[in-house]
């Protein structure tokens, strides 16, 4: 069966009703909502994003929503290669759609990408997956409070191991969680990796006392015994991981998701946005979807039109004022 | 356990699942033959196909085929058209190369062969006897460790700073370690040496380096030099030019034993991988070797052939260590193999063993089959793939340009990155016109960055650089870098004086 992360209510009956249009509609002719659909990615292949597009694309075709897809990998610029391409070639790429992710919001702040979100058409955030801060199974560390103590005593004392660079999301996450709990969030004593796995050794071999990560990633490894889930940046506990506590439970008003979804060329006629944030609502209840969803561990976290753009914003914000106050801007 | 094992040795003697490993070695040792298609796309695209059988034993045991076929196959292109595809197989053509160009390309590939099924076939032991007690040592290292051992492999461009070369070849290892800080490191969140250049900002693209360094020069040298093939036909025919002699056999086998070890304990280091192992491998034997010996490195050297390919294989090998016991990846193929693990509903880690000892010891078990499987199918194609090299030049040289454009474009579809190679490519020329040595700047550039990564969060742990000292391991690395560095000299030193004091 399918889950629905809801951000807003209204967002899950609208989505709902969606689905019941959709499906009187899909009865009444058998024939595809899109004909074609070409996928930007901006990165390699076998990254993140590629997988993201291209498993999309396999469901949307897979339970015949889409007549066919097609795929481009535009590297370079960590992304912004492509962004600019989508942006300088608009009125030719409205079949076009670009995948990305919280990334978008980061870059463009600290000026690494000339354009923002803005810049472009957003869609809908299609999955994610929230940060959880981890430790080692046999630490004194149980929840997030404990965590909390060591640091505001002697935050030298307390190596943080993440996947990503100074100022990177991983970092953010454990800044933005002390500085809800009223503690400097620019003491960390952060240890960036290139990769969330090496992070992961680097937490087990005792280097770092904690670990900043993605909460898909750190089930496994809890399950199997190896760490322990101090806390996730979930709003609410999720169907995956009933045991796993949330910052907000634990008194500390933060939340965080680190979302993958889809972007089109700016200035799209407003029917073709529709069709676009219809079609990918549809997607979730085939199961076409839930196979490519289930063999990627991934978190259905549909946040679909001007519902995504607000998200997109108040995630800017929130991350805006974080990295200024830890100096990136 | 033993039930474990036998259930294990039951499920890879299937019919079926021998078949998987036939398939995944087949694929693998092709398609890693291209330079440009390294294990981690022919894994990616093999992942759907995988999770189709439905099988976790089945598709872990195809995927880890594919995965050694591709290191196995991988020294074919750095051999025969320098063109290394795979950071792991750069230090084969160090000498793999030079050996081809002698006309000894089949007994170049005969070596390299042998050396990676014992390599990929000692580490398949390795694993089996102690995979459960190794996760402790994949979990030994910090990064002051594994910033040692980076400077520990960098004694690998020893090999290549001969009688007055020594400045030319440390001057290249410097100029690779500028060209590994382009773009943005793990440690800054700011691009560094980009001009500008959005297409700069991930940094310069291995393959692309590799492609614009090595191969594009070598198909410009093939124009500019006279005669027909590289190599004349019947010279790559001679028998004793393919067959290895049993002297050789002698000087390899110390060799592969002690890099088969080495290897594969590098291979268990989350940090570390192949490419350390090859590199490292390399220098250690370039200087343990005496003295007549050590001289051959970098110019057809059957040691310094053995040694890399070795490695590499039983450093495949042992990466599958931390994957299967702690359910960490330590580089990028075995966290796409980890990925279709999960997606399997297999968790990978310390109940690994007892939940599912079928799949756990059964893939250890293939990977003796694969070996085999891998020797077997490419040893009697050697004569046919080693006369590729009496292929008259015009038809080779636009296949060297064509695998060498097509390899630095193909992951990244970044047409730049051909601009990018080009530039390299002319650079690359003028440096072998005016003597300059090429192998330390490509060491440079890939152990550069790991170990610019790794002293910085070695810094930012400790506060300091106390780490070089208050870590034992740590010193005792880098003491025996320096101990690898000098004792040549010392050696030969000893040796003169001897020599004086008996005349």
């Amino acid at each position: 069966m399918f889950t629905i992360k809801k951000i807003s209510r209204g967002t899950l009956t609208a989505t709902l009703m969606l689905f019941g249009l959709l499906l009187a509609g899909t009865s009444a002719h058998a024939g595809p909502m899109i004909d074609k659909i070409h996928f930007i990615i901006p990165g390699g292949a076998g990254g993140g994003w590629d997988g993201t597009a291209r498993g999309t694309g396999e469901a949307l075709t897979g339970s015949g929503l889409l007549g066919s897809g097609s795929y481009e990998n535009m590297s370079g610029g960590g992304g912004g290669k492509a962004i600019g391409y989508m942006i300088e070639n608009a009125a030719s790429n409205h079949g076009t759609l670009m995948v990305n992710s919280t990334p978008i919001i980061i870059r463009s702040l600290v000026g690494r990408f000339p354009h923002n979100f803005r810049d472009l058409t957003p869609i809908a955030g299609v999955i994610g997956d929230y940060a959880a801060l981890v430790v080692k199974a046999d630490s004194d560390l149980k929840n997030f409070g404990d965590l909390v103590a060591i640091y505001k005593s002697n935050p030298a004392d307390l190596a943080v191991a993440g996947g990503s660079v100074p100022g990177g999301m991983d970092h953010l996450v454990v800044a933005m969680a002390f500085k809800a709990a009223g503690a400097d969030p620019n003491k960390v004593n952060y240890l960036p990796f290139d990769a969330g796995g090496k992070a992961m050794a680097a937490l087990l071999s005792g280097e770092a006392d904690a670990l900043s990560t993605g909460l898909g990633e750190a089930l496994e490894l809890a399950k199997a015994g190896e760490i322990r889930i101090l806390v996730s940046t979930a709003g609410e506990r999720i169907a995956e991981a009933p045991d796993v506590s949330t910052l907000v439970e634990q008194g500390y008003d933060a939340t965080f998701v680190n979302w993958r979804g889809f972007f089109a060329a700016p200035g799209l006629p407003a029917d073709v946005r529709q069709a676009y944030i219809d079609i990918l609502g549809a997607m979730y209840d085939k199961p076409e979807w839930e196979a490519v969803r289930k063999r990627n561990g991934w978190v259905n976290i549909y946040n679909p039109g001007d519902d995504f753009v607000k998200f997109l914003e108040a995630q800017e914000k929130v991350v805006g004022s974080l990295m200024k106050e830890l100096g990136f801007l | 356990m033993l039930e474990g094992i036998l259930q294990g040795l039951t499920t890879a003697l299937s019919f079926y699942n021998l078949l998987m490993v036939v398939i995944g070695c087949l694929i693998g040792t092709f398609i890693g033959m291209l330079p440009g298609l390294g294990p981690m796309s022919i894994i990616a695209i093999m992942i759907p196909v995988a999770i189709q059988l439905g099988n976790p034993a089945a598709a872990l045991i195809m995927l880890a085929g594919v995965y050694y076929g591709a290191i196995f196959g991988g020294s074919t292109s750095s051999i025969l058209i320098n063109a290394p595809g795979v950071a792991g197989t750069v230090a084969t053509s160090f000498d793999g190369y030079p050996m081809a160009r002698q006309g000894k390309a089949g007994k170049a590939l005969t070596i390299a062969a042998i050396a990676s099924f014992c390599g990929g076939t000692v580490g398949a032991v390795l694993l089996f006897g102690f995979a459960p007690a190794l996760s402790s040592v994949a979990i030994l290292f910090w990064s002051s460790e594994y910033f040692a051992l980076m400077v520990l492999g960098m004694t690998a461009v020893a090999a290549f700073a001969g009688r007055d070369q020594v400045l030319k070849a440390l001057l290249m290892t410097i100029v690779g370690v500028m060209l590994a800080t382009v773009g943005e490191s793990a440690l800054h969140n700011a691009p560094r040496f980009t001009l500008g250049l959005m297409d700069l900002q991930s940094g310069i693209y291995f393959v692309t380096l590799v492609m614009g360094l090595f191969a594009l020069p070598e198909a410009l040298f093939l124009i500019l030099r006279r005669g027909k093939g590289v190599v004349e036909s019947d010279k790559l025919m001679k028998i004793e030019n393919l067959r290895i002699s049993k002297a050789e056999a002698k000087q390899m086998a110390p060799v592969i034993g002690r890099q088969s070890i080495a290897g594969f304990l590098i291979g268990v280091l989350p940090g570390a991988g192949a490419t350390i192992a090859s590199f490292l491998g390399y220098a250690m034997e370039r200087n343990i070797a005496p003295a007549g010996d050590r001289k051959q490195f970098g110019k057809g050297s059957i040691k310094g052939l053995a040694a890399p390919e070795t490695a590499n294989n039983a450093a495949c090998t042992g990466s599958f260590v931390p994957l299967l016991t702690l359910g960490i990846p330590g580089s990028g193929t075995t966290a796409i193999l980890l990925g279709a693990l999960i997606a399997l509903n297999v968790s990978p880690g310390p109940g690994l063993m007892t939940d599912r000892p079928e799949v756990f010891w059964s893939v250890i078990i293939s990977m003796y089959v694969g070996n085999l499987v891998l020797l077997m199918l490419n040893l009697p194609l050697i004569p046919y793939i080693a006369r590729l090299l009496a292929v008259p030049r015009n038809y080779l040289v636009p296949f060297v340009l064509f695998f060498a454009l097509i390899g630095s474009y193909i992951g990244q579809n970044n047409p730049t990155e051909l601009l990018i190679m080009i530039g390299l490519g002319i650079v690359a020329t003028i440096f072998r016109f005016t003597g300059f040595p090429l192998p330390p700047l490509i060491i440079g550039f890939i152990l550069g960055g790991m170990m610019e990564d790794n002293l910085g969060r070695a810094i930012r742990r400790s506060g300091g650089i106390e780490f070089l000292w208050e870590r034992p391991m740590t010193l005792a690395l880098l003491i025996l870098a320096l101990i690898l560095l000098i004792a040549p000299y010392l050696l030969d030193k000893l040796k003169i004086r001897e020599r004086l004091m008996s005349n």
